[in-house]
């Protein structure tokens, strides 16, 4: 029965884990065939850093991403905090319009999205298809996943901390920056941390909001994907696959280390 | 746990100037007598009235308990003192300037919160001088102030530790240590002892009374523990539903409730229907009693109080009345003794055994009848006739914390 088991898990792993397999071993692969190994290269990662197309839509993709996780964690935080006050009823409701967001399908947030910045162009001269429009996007979408992690934080905290601070003369601001975000800290940091995430592996929505002047990384793998294909997007693909497990390594730590922590306290 | 106050402690707090704000309105607060008043307090949550025209002095250096069940509305007086609850009409005065709209971190008074609210992040120094540094005072100043104040609650040598090592009682101290560090005119407690054992609870009750007295600042301190709160105020405030139902002093408020939920809710009382004959003349049971009330209508009816321990028990033929014993519990001190007189059940406390069953006479001095004009409350108190312990335990707000706080959600 065990080994039934582990072999089951292992079939698992095994679907699960075994294309990316291939895509990082054929990244390194000495031609530019699909199917048969030819020697071991790293000529597709120095082609990669000698690409412009590349080279230019990571730096929108980092750009975007950090602007994105930052604006969309201090927005989320104080969503959060607001939503906190907020009586019973109230709270719910805002936090199912919350969770909308992330549930609803990319290509209907992608889309609509897209359809309200053309409308607001259209109507205004404001807002044209860019960089400035895949920023929005991506904050918006970040937001949901920031409050998520905030909350429970906010709900941990003794809710007389704030009071406390405030009573010892502390203004309201000053108070939240010394005695609540020290507390919900950790909330806000793995907030922002998949909120990078997020926005570095999003497709869909960059594809109908970057307009034409700016590119994430995965559009550009996305129309290198159309053109005869070179193992220069296995090897693109091979780094973002690392940059995001990294992240989520260093999410799960933060949370983890927090959760001992809390245990220790107690 | 026997208090060590440094001899310089009082001193010291007491000439400090005050630099909050009625200074500037020129206001000379030592005048004042009343260092707070409320005026005409109402508040409801939800459509539900929390409370209702509330009026209430507090004297400057008095110790004032807030005292009545949970839900009747004593924390959220002590939220609409500290500022953190705007009420929904009505005046808050300090030193007889309206306060009513000043935000918490203006208002001349600290509060120590249920569970303590210490900062987590922060350890015990830091704890202490939070409020100081708040106001940007000299570092050797708050070095020598927290070192005081730690002497003050005996926690001298523990600047450096962590909080969320201390005990409950030690977490107690450091809340007030960082409270009093400020040198706030008016501390508020609420239930700041509930979360302790109740030998700790007893040694903090005295050593905040000697706080308070030390330091002369008025202490406005929230229970629904009748023994803590007659055991430590200069004033009982007893709270029913949104209103003030008694202010006196712990003797007052023990022996002459005014009606029968305080009768009831401090200490044991039995409370019968009675009619005030004449002047210092009561009848109930069938019988005439002579009393010392005066100054009701000649056969107004009255509720009528007889304390447990008051009642002498004789022999059935000495009796003014004559019933049945049918419980007896041994309490260490005394017997609780229920006794069925013609279907309506007492409690007496007696030093004597007497067994179930057996018949007895009372006796009733002039002293030991209360009376008490009929309120509300009549008819729903002083009957011991579904009484039992687990009863009186359930009865008994102490674990419902979380019902004083949901009225405030």
């Amino acid at each position: 029965m065990k080994t039934l088991s582990r072999i089951y898990t292992a079939l698992i792993f095994l679907f699960l884990y075994s294309p990316i397999a291939v895509l990082v071993v054929f990244s390194f692969n000495n031609s530019r065939n699909r199917v048969k190994w030819n020697g071991f290269t790293l000529k597709w990662y120095a082609d990669l850093f000698e690409n412009e197309l590349i080279l230019e839509s990571l730096k929108v993709t980092l750009t975007v991403a950090i602007l994105a996780a930052v604006i969309s964690t201090v927005i989320g935080t104080l969503a959060a905090i607001g939503i906190h006050g907020m009586n019973r009823k109230l709270r719910q409701t805002f936090l199912a319009v919350n969770n909308i967001p992330m549930v609803n399908p990319e290509i209907v947030t992608g889309i609509s999205m897209m359809l309200m910045f053309v409308f607001v162009f259209r109507m205004t001269g404001l807002l044209r298809p860019g960089f400035f429009t895949l920023l929005l996007a991506h904050i918006t979408f970040c937001i949901p996943y920031v409050v998520l992690q905030v909350m429970p934080k906010l709900r941990q905290m003794n809710r007389h901390l704030y009071e406390a601070a405030v009573d010892l003369g502390c203004p309201p601001v000053s108070a939240f920056f010394k005695v609540v975000l020290p507390e919900i800290f950790p909330g806000v940091l793995t907030g922002a941390l998949m909120a990078f995430t997020m926005s570095l592996d999003d497709f869909v929505i960059s594809y109908f909001n970057a307009g034409s002047t700016a590119q994430t990384l995965p559009v550009t793998v996305y129309s290198m994907t159309k053109k005869p294909m070179t193992p220069e997007i296995n090897a693109l693909s091979t780094l973002m696959f690392l940059a995001v497990l990294l992240l989520l390594i260093l999410v799960n730590v933060a949370q983890i280390r927090d959760a001992s922590k809390k245990g220790r306290k107690i | 746990m026997l208090l060590r106050f440094h001899a310089a402690g009082r001193d010291d707090i007491h000439h400090t100037p005050q630099e909050t704000f009625y200074r500037k309105g020129g206001c000379i607060y030592m005048d004042s007598k009343n260092i707070i008043r409320l005026e005409n307090i109402s508040v409801s949550f939800d459509d539900q009235s929390v409370l209702q025209n509330l009026d209430l002095q507090i004297s400057d250096g008095e110790f004032v308990t807030l005292l009545g069940p949970s839900g009747c509305g004593k924390t959220t007086t002590l939220r609409i003192i500290g500022g953190f609850l705007k009420p929904d009409s009505g005046s808050v005065f300090f030193d007889d300037q309206l306060v009513t709209d000043l935000p918490p971190h203006k208002r001349p008074v600290n509060t120590i919160f249920q569970r303590y609210a210490l900062f987590p992040h922060l350890n015990v120094f830091d704890n202490v001088a939070f409020g100081m540094q708040v106001r940007k005072m000299k570092k050797e100043e708050i070095r020598e102030r927290v070192e005081e104040m730690l002497r003050l609650v005996n926690l001298t040598g523990f600047e450096k530790r962590s909080v969320n090592t201390l005990s409950g009682g030690q977490q107690q101290r450091v809340a007030i240590a960082r409270a009093l560090a400020i040198h706030p005119r008016v501390l508020l407690l609420d239930e700041p002892l509930a979360a302790l054992d109740l030998k700790l609870r007893k040694d903090m009750q005295a050593e905040l009374k000697n706080i308070q007295k030390r330091l002369g600042i008025t202490f406005i301190y929230v229970t629904h523990d009748q023994e803590e709160a007659l055991s430590m105020s200069d004033t009982v405030v007893v709270m029913d539903s949104g209103k003030i139902q008694q202010i006196g002093t712990p003797q007052d408020i023990y022996n002459e409730p005014t009606n029968a939920f305080v009768a009831d809710f401090i200490g044991e009382s039995n409370i019968l229907d009675g009619v005030m004959l004449s002047d210092y003349l009561v009848e109930f049971f069938g019988r005439k009693f002579s009393c010392l009330d005066s100054g009701f209508e000649p056969n107004e009816p009255v509720d009528v109080v007889i304390r447990p321990e008051d009642i002498d028990i004789v022999e059935p033929i000495k009796g003014d009345l004559v019933g049945t014993v049918t419980s007896v519990t041994f309490k260490g001190v005394h017997y609780e003794t229920i006794v069925d007189f013609k279907g309506f059940k007492w409690m007496i406390q007696t030093t004597d055994f007497y067994d179930v069953d057996r018949t007895i006479g009372i006796k009733l001095n002039p002293e030991d009848i209360h009376i008490m004009k009929k309120s509300e409350y009549s008819g729903m108190f002083g009957d011991y006739s579904s009484y039992s312990e687990e009863f009186d335990e359930m009865a008994d707000p102490e674990a419902a914390l979380t019902g004083e706080e949901a009225e405030e959600r």
